[in-house]
Protein backbone atom coordinates (compact mmCIF):
# COMPACT_ATOMS: atom_id res chain seq x y z
CA UNK A 1 0.00 0.00 0.00
CA UNK A 2 1.83 3.09 -1.22
CA UNK A 3 -0.54 5.87 -0.26
CA UNK A 4 -1.22 5.19 3.42
CA UNK A 5 -1.91 8.87 4.10
CA UNK A 6 -4.46 8.98 1.31
CA UNK A 7 -6.82 6.57 3.08
CA UNK A 8 -9.67 8.09 5.04
CA UNK A 9 -10.58 6.48 8.36
CA UNK A 10 -13.27 4.18 7.01
CA UNK A 11 -10.94 3.00 4.22
CA UNK A 12 -8.04 2.58 6.64
CA UNK A 13 -10.20 0.46 8.98
CA UNK A 14 -11.11 -1.72 6.01
CA UNK A 15 -7.50 -2.08 4.88
CA UNK A 16 -6.44 -2.92 8.44
CA UNK A 17 -9.12 -5.59 8.79
CA UNK A 18 -8.10 -7.10 5.45
CA UNK A 19 -4.46 -6.98 6.63
CA UNK A 20 -3.53 -5.01 3.53
CA UNK A 21 -1.80 -2.62 5.93
CA UNK A 22 -0.72 -2.83 9.57
CA UNK A 23 -1.43 -0.38 12.34
CA UNK A 24 2.32 0.03 12.90
CA UNK A 25 2.82 0.94 9.23
CA UNK A 26 -0.02 3.44 9.45
CA UNK A 27 1.27 5.01 12.67
CA UNK A 28 4.78 5.19 11.22
CA UNK A 29 3.46 6.97 8.12
CA UNK A 30 1.60 9.52 10.22
CA UNK A 31 4.54 10.15 12.55
CA UNK A 32 6.65 10.75 9.44
CA UNK A 33 3.97 13.09 8.09
CA UNK A 34 3.93 15.03 11.34
CA UNK A 35 7.70 15.48 11.15
CA UNK A 36 7.59 16.42 7.47
CA UNK A 37 5.01 19.14 8.16
CA UNK A 38 6.53 20.32 11.45
CA UNK A 39 6.68 23.83 9.99
CA UNK A 40 2.91 24.05 10.44
CA UNK A 41 3.48 23.89 14.21
CA UNK A 42 0.26 21.96 14.67
CA UNK A 43 1.75 19.45 17.12
CA UNK A 44 3.04 20.63 20.48
CA UNK A 45 4.18 17.11 21.44
CA UNK A 46 4.68 14.05 19.29
CA UNK A 47 4.44 10.78 21.26
CA UNK A 48 6.12 8.41 18.82
CA UNK A 49 7.01 5.60 21.25
CA UNK A 50 3.52 5.70 22.66
CA UNK A 51 2.00 5.58 19.17
CA UNK A 52 4.09 2.65 17.99
CA UNK A 53 3.39 0.66 21.16
CA UNK A 54 -0.35 1.28 20.85
CA UNK A 55 -0.25 0.40 17.14
CA UNK A 56 1.53 -2.89 17.91
CA UNK A 57 -1.25 -3.72 20.38
CA UNK A 58 -3.80 -2.85 17.69
CA UNK A 59 -2.15 -5.23 15.26
CA UNK A 60 -2.41 -8.00 17.86
CA UNK A 61 -6.10 -7.31 18.43
CA UNK A 62 -6.77 -7.24 14.70
CA UNK A 63 -4.95 -10.57 14.32
CA UNK A 64 -7.03 -12.12 17.10
CA UNK A 65 -10.30 -10.74 15.74
CA UNK A 66 -10.85 -8.28 18.60
CA UNK A 67 -10.60 -5.03 16.65
CA UNK A 68 -12.43 -2.04 18.11
CA UNK A 69 -14.32 0.65 16.22
CA UNK A 70 -11.20 2.80 15.76
CA UNK A 71 -8.65 -0.01 15.90
CA UNK A 72 -5.28 1.13 14.58
CA UNK A 73 -6.40 4.63 13.54
CA UNK A 74 -3.85 7.40 14.33
CA UNK A 75 -5.38 10.23 16.37
CA UNK A 76 -4.07 13.63 17.38
CA UNK A 77 -5.34 15.08 20.67
CA UNK A 78 -5.97 18.75 21.36
CA UNK A 79 -3.68 19.83 24.20
CA UNK A 80 -6.78 20.71 26.24
CA UNK A 81 -7.39 17.00 26.97
CA UNK A 82 -5.57 15.45 29.92
CA UNK A 83 -3.62 12.41 28.80
CA UNK A 84 -2.08 10.20 31.46
CA UNK A 85 1.69 10.47 31.62
CA UNK A 86 1.80 12.87 28.65
CA UNK A 87 2.27 16.63 29.00
CA UNK A 88 -1.09 18.47 28.90
CA UNK A 89 -0.83 22.24 29.04
CA UNK A 90 -3.87 23.84 27.34
CA UNK A 91 -1.06 25.62 25.42
CA UNK A 92 -0.50 27.89 28.42
CA UNK A 93 2.74 28.73 30.19
CA UNK A 94 0.94 28.37 33.49
CA UNK A 95 0.60 24.61 32.84
CA UNK A 96 4.04 24.06 31.26
CA UNK A 97 5.35 20.72 32.45
CA UNK A 98 2.02 19.50 33.79
CA UNK A 99 1.75 15.73 33.37
CA UNK A 100 -1.67 14.44 34.43
CA UNK A 101 -1.82 11.22 36.45
CA UNK A 102 -5.21 10.49 34.83
CA UNK A 103 -6.83 10.25 31.38
CA UNK A 104 -9.80 12.28 30.15
CA UNK A 105 -12.95 10.23 29.57
CA UNK A 106 -13.12 11.12 25.87
CA UNK A 107 -9.54 10.06 25.14
CA UNK A 108 -9.96 6.95 27.30
CA UNK A 109 -12.95 6.06 25.11
CA UNK A 110 -10.87 6.54 21.97
CA UNK A 111 -8.07 4.30 23.24
CA UNK A 112 -10.59 1.69 24.39
CA UNK A 113 -11.91 1.65 20.81
CA UNK A 114 -8.40 0.92 19.54
CA UNK A 115 -7.30 4.44 18.58
CA UNK A 116 -3.57 5.17 18.42
CA UNK A 117 -2.35 8.41 20.00
CA UNK A 118 0.09 10.36 17.85
CA UNK A 119 0.60 13.36 20.12
CA UNK A 120 -0.82 16.60 21.43
CA UNK A 121 -2.09 19.33 19.14
CA UNK A 122 -1.71 23.09 19.29
CA UNK A 123 -4.64 25.31 20.28
CA UNK A 124 -5.36 28.78 21.58
CA UNK A 125 -4.33 29.24 25.21
CA UNK A 126 -7.11 27.73 27.32
CA UNK A 127 -9.11 27.56 24.06
CA UNK A 128 -9.53 31.34 24.10
CA UNK A 129 -9.16 32.56 20.55
CA UNK A 130 -10.30 32.10 16.97
CA UNK A 131 -6.97 31.88 15.17
CA UNK A 132 -4.72 29.65 17.30
CA UNK A 133 -2.59 32.77 17.80
CA UNK A 134 -2.82 32.98 21.59
CA UNK A 135 -0.98 29.65 22.09
CA UNK A 136 2.11 29.72 24.30
CA UNK A 137 3.73 27.51 21.62
CA UNK A 138 3.18 30.09 18.89
CA UNK A 139 0.58 29.94 16.15
CA UNK A 140 -0.35 26.80 14.26
CA UNK A 141 -0.42 27.35 10.50
CA UNK A 142 -3.14 26.48 8.01
CA UNK A 143 -1.84 24.08 5.32
CA UNK A 144 -3.98 25.97 2.78
CA UNK A 145 -2.53 29.03 1.10
CA UNK A 146 -3.97 31.77 -1.04
CA UNK A 147 -2.33 33.00 -4.21
CA UNK A 148 0.03 35.27 -2.26
CA UNK A 149 1.40 32.28 -0.29
CA UNK A 150 1.06 34.17 3.01
CA UNK A 151 0.73 32.00 6.14
CA UNK A 152 -2.90 31.79 7.20
CA UNK A 153 -4.40 30.89 10.57
CA UNK A 154 -6.07 27.48 10.81
CA UNK A 155 -8.82 29.04 12.92
CA UNK A 156 -9.25 28.35 16.57
CA UNK A 157 -9.27 27.44 19.19
CA UNK A 158 -8.75 23.86 17.91
CA UNK A 159 -6.41 25.14 15.18
CA UNK A 160 -3.77 22.44 15.51
CA UNK A 161 -6.45 19.75 15.20
CA UNK A 162 -7.91 21.18 11.99
CA UNK A 163 -4.47 21.90 10.55
CA UNK A 164 -3.20 18.37 11.25
CA UNK A 165 -6.22 16.61 9.76
CA UNK A 166 -6.07 18.84 6.66
CA UNK A 167 -2.30 18.36 6.31
CA UNK A 168 -2.69 14.58 6.77
CA UNK A 169 -0.44 14.47 9.81
CA UNK A 170 -3.36 13.07 11.80
CA UNK A 171 -6.09 10.84 10.42
CA UNK A 172 -8.48 11.90 13.18
CA UNK A 173 -8.26 14.59 15.84
CA UNK A 174 -10.15 15.66 18.93
CA UNK A 175 -11.27 19.22 19.49
CA UNK A 176 -13.38 21.21 21.88
CA UNK A 177 -15.96 23.84 21.00
CA UNK A 178 -17.06 26.55 23.43
CA UNK A 179 -18.12 29.16 20.86
CA UNK A 180 -17.15 27.63 17.53
CA UNK A 181 -13.69 26.22 18.28
CA UNK A 182 -14.35 23.05 16.27
CA UNK A 183 -16.62 24.31 13.49
CA UNK A 184 -14.72 27.48 12.59
CA UNK A 185 -11.26 25.84 12.22
CA UNK A 186 -12.85 22.91 10.35
CA UNK A 187 -14.27 25.44 7.87
CA UNK A 188 -10.94 27.30 7.58
CA UNK A 189 -9.02 24.08 6.89
CA UNK A 190 -11.49 22.25 4.64
CA UNK A 191 -12.26 19.38 7.01
CA UNK A 192 -15.35 18.09 8.82
CA UNK A 193 -15.89 19.14 12.45
CA UNK A 194 -18.78 18.32 14.78
CA UNK A 195 -19.76 20.02 18.02
CA UNK A 196 -22.10 17.52 19.62
CA UNK A 197 -25.08 18.39 21.79
CA UNK A 198 -24.04 19.72 25.20
CA UNK A 199 -23.78 16.65 27.45
CA UNK A 200 -23.14 14.15 24.63
CA UNK A 201 -19.39 13.82 25.34
CA UNK A 202 -18.02 13.82 28.86
CA UNK A 203 -16.13 16.94 29.89
CA UNK A 204 -14.20 15.04 32.56
CA UNK A 205 -10.44 15.48 32.20
CA UNK A 206 -10.75 18.33 29.69
CA UNK A 207 -9.27 21.63 30.86
CA UNK A 208 -12.36 23.74 31.58
CA UNK A 209 -12.94 27.07 29.82
CA UNK A 210 -16.69 27.79 30.16
CA UNK A 211 -18.33 24.74 31.65
CA UNK A 212 -21.90 25.41 30.51
CA UNK A 213 -20.71 25.76 26.88
CA UNK A 214 -17.68 23.44 26.48
CA UNK A 215 -18.16 20.30 24.41
CA UNK A 216 -15.67 17.89 22.82
CA UNK A 217 -16.01 16.66 19.26
CA UNK A 218 -14.26 15.04 16.29
CA UNK A 219 -12.26 16.45 13.36
CA UNK A 220 -12.10 14.21 10.30
CA UNK A 221 -11.61 14.28 6.54
CA UNK A 222 -15.05 12.91 5.68
CA UNK A 223 -18.55 12.88 7.14
CA UNK A 224 -18.53 9.07 7.45
CA UNK A 225 -15.22 9.24 9.34
CA UNK A 226 -16.77 11.82 11.63
CA UNK A 227 -19.75 9.63 12.49
CA UNK A 228 -17.35 6.75 13.18
CA UNK A 229 -15.15 8.75 15.54
CA UNK A 230 -18.11 10.40 17.26
CA UNK A 231 -19.63 7.00 17.98
CA UNK A 232 -16.48 6.04 19.88
CA UNK A 233 -16.09 9.38 21.71
CA UNK A 234 -19.55 9.68 23.21
CA UNK A 235 -20.52 8.02 26.48
CA UNK A 236 -22.47 8.60 29.63
CA UNK A 237 -20.02 9.45 32.38
CA UNK A 238 -20.92 9.62 36.06
CA UNK A 239 -17.84 11.83 36.56
CA UNK A 240 -19.50 14.65 34.56
CA UNK A 241 -22.80 15.63 36.18
CA UNK A 242 -24.02 17.18 32.91
CA UNK A 243 -23.29 14.03 30.90
CA UNK A 244 -26.43 12.69 29.22
CA UNK A 245 -28.06 9.29 29.58
CA UNK A 246 -29.90 9.76 26.26
CA UNK A 247 -28.92 6.79 24.07
CA UNK A 248 -26.66 7.54 21.11
CA UNK A 249 -28.36 7.29 17.72
CA UNK A 250 -27.00 5.18 14.87
CA UNK A 251 -24.73 7.90 13.52
CA UNK A 252 -22.74 5.74 11.12
CA UNK A 253 -25.92 4.51 9.43
CA UNK A 254 -27.34 8.04 9.18
CA UNK A 255 -24.58 9.33 6.89
CA UNK A 256 -26.00 7.73 3.75
CA UNK A 257 -29.69 8.17 4.60
CA UNK A 258 -30.23 11.26 2.44
CA UNK A 259 -32.52 14.19 3.17
CA UNK A 260 -35.66 13.23 1.24
CA UNK A 261 -38.64 14.70 3.08
CA UNK A 262 -36.53 16.60 5.61
CA UNK A 263 -37.42 20.19 6.39
CA UNK A 264 -34.37 22.43 6.45
CA UNK A 265 -34.60 25.93 7.89
CA UNK A 266 -32.70 28.90 6.49
CA UNK A 267 -32.41 31.58 9.19
CA UNK A 268 -32.65 35.03 7.67
CA UNK A 269 -30.61 36.62 10.48
CA UNK A 270 -27.45 34.71 9.47
CA UNK A 271 -26.38 37.54 7.19
CA UNK A 272 -24.09 40.23 8.49
CA UNK A 273 -22.27 43.35 7.36
CA UNK A 274 -18.82 42.66 5.99
CA UNK A 275 -19.64 39.06 5.15
CA UNK A 276 -17.89 37.73 2.02
CA UNK A 277 -20.13 37.49 -1.04
CA UNK A 278 -18.62 34.11 -1.73
CA UNK A 279 -19.91 32.90 1.62
CA UNK A 280 -23.44 33.96 0.67
CA UNK A 281 -23.09 32.29 -2.73
CA UNK A 282 -21.98 29.03 -1.14
CA UNK A 283 -24.86 29.19 1.34
CA UNK A 284 -27.34 29.54 -1.54
CA UNK A 285 -25.59 26.70 -3.35
CA UNK A 286 -25.95 24.53 -0.25
CA UNK A 287 -29.68 25.25 -0.15
CA UNK A 288 -29.96 24.23 -3.81
CA UNK A 289 -28.06 20.99 -3.17
CA UNK A 290 -30.43 20.02 -0.37
CA UNK A 291 -33.50 20.97 -2.39
CA UNK A 292 -32.22 18.83 -5.28
CA UNK A 293 -31.77 15.94 -2.88
CA UNK A 294 -35.42 16.12 -1.87
CA UNK A 295 -35.43 18.36 1.20
CA UNK A 296 -37.91 21.14 1.72
CA UNK A 297 -36.19 24.49 2.39
CA UNK A 298 -38.07 26.80 4.74
CA UNK A 299 -37.25 30.40 5.70
CA UNK A 300 -37.12 30.79 9.47
CA UNK A 301 -36.37 33.63 11.84
CA UNK A 302 -34.11 33.53 14.90
CA UNK A 303 -34.69 37.12 16.03
CA UNK A 304 -32.17 37.24 18.88
CA UNK A 305 -29.20 36.03 16.80
CA UNK A 306 -27.34 39.34 16.92
CA UNK A 307 -27.33 39.27 20.71
CA UNK A 308 -25.67 35.85 20.92
CA UNK A 309 -22.10 37.18 20.65
CA UNK A 310 -22.37 39.87 23.35
CA UNK A 311 -24.19 37.41 25.64
CA UNK A 312 -21.46 34.87 24.99
CA UNK A 313 -18.74 37.40 25.83
CA UNK A 314 -20.29 37.85 29.26
CA UNK A 315 -21.11 34.23 30.05
CA UNK A 316 -17.91 32.61 28.75
CA UNK A 317 -15.47 34.98 30.51
CA UNK A 318 -17.56 34.81 33.70
CA UNK A 319 -17.30 31.03 33.76
CA UNK A 320 -13.64 31.20 32.72
CA UNK A 321 -12.73 33.59 35.53
CA UNK A 322 -14.14 31.07 37.98
CA UNK A 323 -12.63 27.98 36.30
CA UNK A 324 -9.18 29.51 35.96
CA UNK A 325 -9.04 30.47 39.63
CA UNK A 326 -7.50 27.04 40.22
CA UNK A 327 -4.21 28.09 38.58
CA UNK A 328 -2.66 29.53 41.69
CA UNK A 329 0.86 28.13 41.74
CA UNK A 330 0.14 25.83 44.67
CA UNK A 331 -0.82 22.39 43.40
CA UNK A 332 0.49 22.17 39.83
CA UNK A 333 1.92 24.24 37.03
CA UNK A 334 4.04 27.35 37.18
CA UNK A 335 4.90 29.23 40.36
CA UNK A 336 6.56 32.61 40.68
CA UNK A 337 7.81 33.07 44.22
CA UNK A 338 6.89 36.07 46.31
CA UNK A 339 6.97 37.09 49.96
CA UNK A 340 3.27 36.63 50.60
CA UNK A 341 0.70 34.09 49.46
CA UNK A 342 -1.37 36.72 47.62
CA UNK A 343 1.81 38.10 46.08
CA UNK A 344 2.70 34.60 44.87
CA UNK A 345 -0.78 34.15 43.32
CA UNK A 346 -0.59 37.52 41.57
CA UNK A 347 2.94 37.09 40.26
CA UNK A 348 2.27 33.52 39.09
CA UNK A 349 -0.92 34.40 37.24
CA UNK A 350 0.60 37.52 35.67
CA UNK A 351 3.55 35.51 34.35
CA UNK A 352 1.64 32.36 33.46
CA UNK A 353 -1.42 33.67 31.61
CA UNK A 354 -1.14 35.35 28.21
CA UNK A 355 -2.78 38.69 27.34
CA UNK A 356 -6.04 37.32 25.92
CA UNK A 357 -6.57 34.99 28.88
CA UNK A 358 -5.86 37.80 31.35
CA UNK A 359 -8.29 40.07 29.52
CA UNK A 360 -11.05 37.47 29.64
CA UNK A 361 -10.46 36.65 33.30
CA UNK A 362 -10.73 40.35 34.09
CA UNK A 363 -13.91 40.82 32.06
CA UNK A 364 -15.36 37.78 33.82
CA UNK A 365 -14.31 39.05 37.23
CA UNK A 366 -15.88 42.43 36.49
CA UNK A 367 -19.25 41.14 35.24
CA UNK A 368 -19.52 38.90 38.30
CA UNK A 369 -18.47 41.57 40.80
CA UNK A 370 -20.81 43.16 43.32
CA UNK A 371 -23.00 45.81 41.73
CA UNK A 372 -22.56 44.56 38.15
CA UNK A 373 -23.77 40.97 38.40
CA UNK A 374 -27.41 41.79 37.57
CA UNK A 375 -26.62 44.28 34.81
CA UNK A 376 -24.25 41.96 32.97
CA UNK A 377 -24.29 38.33 34.02
CA UNK A 378 -27.97 37.94 34.84
CA UNK A 379 -28.93 39.96 31.76
CA UNK A 380 -26.80 37.71 29.56
CA UNK A 381 -28.40 34.60 31.04
CA UNK A 382 -31.85 36.00 30.26
CA UNK A 383 -30.83 36.73 26.68
CA UNK A 384 -29.45 33.20 26.54
CA UNK A 385 -32.92 31.87 27.31
CA UNK A 386 -34.41 33.98 24.50
CA UNK A 387 -31.81 32.64 22.06
CA UNK A 388 -32.64 29.08 23.04
CA UNK A 389 -36.36 29.85 22.72
CA UNK A 390 -35.76 31.08 19.14
CA UNK A 391 -34.23 27.71 18.25
CA UNK A 392 -36.94 25.76 20.08
CA UNK A 393 -39.56 27.60 18.02
CA UNK A 394 -37.72 27.00 14.74
CA UNK A 395 -37.37 23.29 15.47
CA UNK A 396 -41.16 23.06 15.79
CA UNK A 397 -41.27 23.36 12.01
CA UNK A 398 -37.85 22.28 10.71
CA UNK A 399 -35.57 19.28 11.31
CA UNK A 400 -32.29 21.13 10.88
CA UNK A 401 -30.89 24.54 9.97
CA UNK A 402 -28.41 25.38 7.23
CA UNK A 403 -26.10 28.37 7.75
CA UNK A 404 -22.63 29.48 6.72
CA UNK A 405 -19.93 28.26 9.14
CA UNK A 406 -17.92 31.50 9.15
CA UNK A 407 -18.34 35.00 7.70
CA UNK A 408 -15.05 34.70 5.75
CA UNK A 409 -12.26 32.32 4.78
CA UNK A 410 -9.02 31.98 6.82
CA UNK A 411 -7.14 35.23 7.50
CA UNK A 412 -3.36 35.88 7.65
CA UNK A 413 -1.34 35.02 10.75
CA UNK A 414 -0.46 38.15 12.68
CA UNK A 415 -3.22 40.26 11.15
CA UNK A 416 -3.18 43.45 13.20
CA UNK A 417 -6.33 43.83 15.20
CA UNK A 418 -6.61 46.81 17.53
CA UNK A 419 -10.11 45.99 18.59
CA UNK A 420 -10.63 42.59 20.26
CA UNK A 421 -14.29 42.72 19.24
CA UNK A 422 -13.33 42.31 15.54
CA UNK A 423 -11.77 38.94 16.36
CA UNK A 424 -14.89 37.86 18.20
CA UNK A 425 -16.94 38.28 14.99
CA UNK A 426 -15.39 35.09 13.60
CA UNK A 427 -17.71 33.19 15.88
CA UNK A 428 -20.91 35.00 14.94
CA UNK A 429 -22.50 31.95 13.25
CA UNK A 430 -21.22 29.35 15.69
CA UNK A 431 -21.79 30.87 19.13
CA UNK A 432 -25.61 30.60 19.18
CA UNK A 433 -25.47 26.78 19.12
CA UNK A 434 -23.23 26.76 22.21
CA UNK A 435 -25.58 29.05 24.12
CA UNK A 436 -28.53 26.82 23.22
CA UNK A 437 -26.57 23.56 23.72
CA UNK A 438 -27.36 22.37 20.18
CA UNK A 439 -25.28 20.11 17.95
CA UNK A 440 -23.61 21.68 14.91
CA UNK A 441 -21.41 20.37 12.13
CA UNK A 442 -19.18 22.17 9.64
CA UNK A 443 -18.68 20.57 6.22
CA UNK A 444 -16.40 21.85 3.45
CA UNK A 445 -18.59 23.23 0.66
CA UNK A 446 -16.20 24.86 -1.78
CA UNK A 447 -13.33 27.29 -2.16
CA UNK A 448 -13.07 31.05 -2.60
CA UNK A 449 -11.71 32.62 -5.80
CA UNK A 450 -8.40 32.67 -3.93
CA UNK A 451 -8.56 28.91 -3.46
CA UNK A 452 -9.37 28.85 0.27
CA UNK A 453 -11.94 26.48 1.74
CA UNK A 454 -15.34 27.61 3.03
CA UNK A 455 -17.66 25.58 5.22
CA UNK A 456 -21.38 25.12 5.58
CA UNK A 457 -22.87 24.63 9.02
CA UNK A 458 -25.81 22.41 9.90
CA UNK A 459 -27.51 22.85 13.29
CA UNK A 460 -29.95 20.37 14.79
CA UNK A 461 -32.19 19.54 17.70
CA UNK A 462 -30.56 18.42 20.95
CA UNK A 463 -29.33 14.82 20.71
CA UNK A 464 -30.21 14.59 17.02
CA UNK A 465 -26.69 14.32 15.62
CA UNK A 466 -28.09 11.73 13.19
CA UNK A 467 -29.98 14.44 11.27
CA UNK A 468 -26.77 16.48 11.05
CA UNK A 469 -24.94 13.53 9.53
CA UNK A 470 -27.79 12.96 7.05
CA UNK A 471 -27.62 16.57 5.85
CA UNK A 472 -23.82 16.71 5.99
CA UNK A 473 -23.58 13.51 3.96
CA UNK A 474 -25.69 15.03 1.19
CA UNK A 475 -23.72 18.30 1.24
CA UNK A 476 -20.43 16.43 1.07
CA UNK A 477 -21.53 14.38 -1.89
CA UNK A 478 -22.98 17.35 -3.75
CA UNK A 479 -19.95 19.53 -3.08
CA UNK A 480 -17.54 16.84 -4.25
CA UNK A 481 -14.83 18.62 -2.29
CA UNK A 482 -11.63 16.84 -3.35
CA UNK A 483 -9.14 19.71 -3.33
CA UNK A 484 -6.17 19.39 -1.02
CA UNK A 485 -4.02 22.06 0.63
CA UNK A 486 -0.63 23.20 -0.66
CA UNK A 487 1.28 22.18 2.46
CA UNK A 488 0.05 18.62 2.83
CA UNK A 489 2.14 15.66 3.96
CA UNK A 490 2.92 13.32 1.10
CA UNK A 491 2.99 16.35 -1.16
CA UNK A 492 0.03 17.13 -3.37
CA UNK A 493 1.57 19.44 -5.93
CA UNK B 1 -20.96 51.84 32.24
CA UNK B 2 -17.24 52.16 31.75
CA UNK B 3 -14.19 51.31 33.79
CA UNK B 4 -11.33 53.62 34.76
CA UNK B 5 -7.78 52.95 35.86
CA UNK B 6 -8.79 52.53 39.50
CA UNK B 7 -11.50 50.02 38.63
CA UNK B 8 -9.08 48.01 36.49
CA UNK B 9 -6.65 47.89 39.41
CA UNK B 10 -9.49 46.65 41.63
CA UNK B 11 -10.52 43.97 39.11
CA UNK B 12 -6.91 42.85 38.74
CA UNK B 13 -6.67 42.54 42.51
CA UNK B 14 -9.90 40.49 42.66
CA UNK B 15 -8.60 38.27 39.85
CA UNK B 16 -5.22 37.92 41.60
CA UNK B 17 -3.31 39.08 38.53
CA UNK B 18 -0.43 41.48 39.00
CA UNK B 19 -0.96 44.28 36.47
CA UNK B 20 1.84 46.86 36.25
CA UNK B 21 0.74 50.53 36.55
CA UNK B 22 1.58 51.38 32.95
CA UNK B 23 -0.77 48.62 31.73
CA UNK B 24 -3.79 49.93 33.66
CA UNK B 25 -4.77 52.66 31.16
CA UNK B 26 -4.43 50.49 28.02
CA UNK B 27 -6.32 47.67 29.74
CA UNK B 28 -9.10 50.07 30.72
CA UNK B 29 -9.42 51.07 27.07
CA UNK B 30 -9.52 47.43 25.91
CA UNK B 31 -12.07 46.44 28.54
CA UNK B 32 -14.23 49.47 27.73
CA UNK B 33 -14.20 48.49 24.06
CA UNK B 34 -15.63 45.11 25.00
CA UNK B 35 -18.03 46.47 27.65
CA UNK B 36 -19.46 49.12 25.31
CA UNK B 37 -20.12 46.46 22.70
CA UNK B 38 -21.70 44.15 25.27
CA UNK B 39 -24.04 46.99 26.23
CA UNK B 40 -25.98 46.15 23.05
CA UNK B 41 -27.85 43.68 25.24
CA UNK B 42 -29.66 46.58 26.89
CA UNK B 43 -31.83 46.78 23.76
CA UNK B 44 -33.38 43.42 24.58
CA UNK B 45 -36.49 43.39 26.70
CA UNK B 46 -35.91 40.67 29.28
CA UNK B 47 -38.76 41.50 31.64
CA UNK B 48 -40.22 38.32 33.09
CA UNK B 49 -37.53 36.17 31.41
CA UNK B 50 -35.93 33.57 33.67
CA UNK B 51 -32.13 33.42 33.45
CA UNK B 52 -30.80 30.28 31.77
CA UNK B 53 -27.74 28.81 33.47
CA UNK B 54 -27.85 25.25 32.14
CA UNK B 55 -29.28 23.82 28.93
CA UNK B 56 -29.48 20.21 30.09
CA UNK B 57 -33.01 20.60 31.37
CA UNK B 58 -32.55 17.99 34.05
CA UNK B 59 -31.75 18.26 37.73
CA UNK B 60 -28.22 17.37 38.74
CA UNK B 61 -28.03 13.66 39.53
CA UNK B 62 -27.46 12.65 43.14
CA UNK B 63 -24.99 9.96 44.16
CA UNK B 64 -24.44 8.06 47.36
CA UNK B 65 -22.31 9.99 49.80
CA UNK B 66 -19.50 7.45 49.94
CA UNK B 67 -15.76 7.48 49.35
CA UNK B 68 -14.97 6.19 45.85
CA UNK B 69 -11.34 7.11 45.50
CA UNK B 70 -8.36 7.88 47.70
CA UNK B 71 -4.90 6.94 48.94
CA UNK B 72 -3.29 8.68 45.98
CA UNK B 73 -0.89 11.03 47.70
CA UNK B 74 1.82 10.50 45.10
CA UNK B 75 -0.57 11.28 42.23
CA UNK B 76 -1.89 14.37 43.98
CA UNK B 77 1.61 15.68 44.62
CA UNK B 78 3.13 14.56 41.32
CA UNK B 79 2.94 18.05 39.77
CA UNK B 80 3.48 20.19 42.84
CA UNK B 81 5.71 23.27 42.28
CA UNK B 82 6.94 23.04 45.86
CA UNK B 83 6.16 20.29 48.34
CA UNK B 84 7.61 18.78 51.48
CA UNK B 85 6.80 15.70 53.53
CA UNK B 86 3.57 15.02 51.66
CA UNK B 87 2.30 18.61 51.84
CA UNK B 88 1.90 21.57 49.50
CA UNK B 89 4.23 24.37 50.51
CA UNK B 90 3.13 28.02 50.31
CA UNK B 91 4.56 31.28 51.66
CA UNK B 92 3.94 31.80 55.36
CA UNK B 93 0.36 33.01 55.99
CA UNK B 94 0.30 33.07 59.81
CA UNK B 95 2.85 34.91 61.91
Amino acid sequence: MSDLLGLNAVAARDALDKKAISAVELATAYLGAAEATAGLNNYVALTADHALAMAAESDKRIASGEAGLLEGLPIGVKDLFCTKGVSSTACSNILKGFVPPYESTVTANLWAAGGVMLGKLNCDEFAMGSGNETSAYGPAINPWQGKDKVDLVPGGSSGGSASAVAARSALLATGTDTGGSIRQPAAFCGVVGLKPTYGRCSRWGIVAFASSLDQAGPFTRTVADNALMMTAMASHDAKDSTSTQTPLQDLIGAVGDGVKGMKIGVPKEYVMDGMDNEVVTLWEQGQAWLRDAGAELIDVSLPHTKYALPAYYIIAPAEASSNLARYDGVRYGMRVDAETLDGMYEATRAAGFGDEVQRRIMIGTYVLSAGYYDAYYLKAQKVRRLIKADFDAAFQTVDALLTPATPSAAFPVGRKIDDPVTNFLNDVFTVPANLAGLPGISVPGGVTSDGLPLGLQVLGRPFDEASLYRVAGVLEQAAGFTMTPARMAGGAA
Amino acid sequence: MSVDKTTVAKIARLARINVPDERLEPLAAELNGILNWIAELDEVNTDNVEPLASVTGHALPMRDDVVTDGNRLDDVLSNVPEGASGFFVVPKVVE
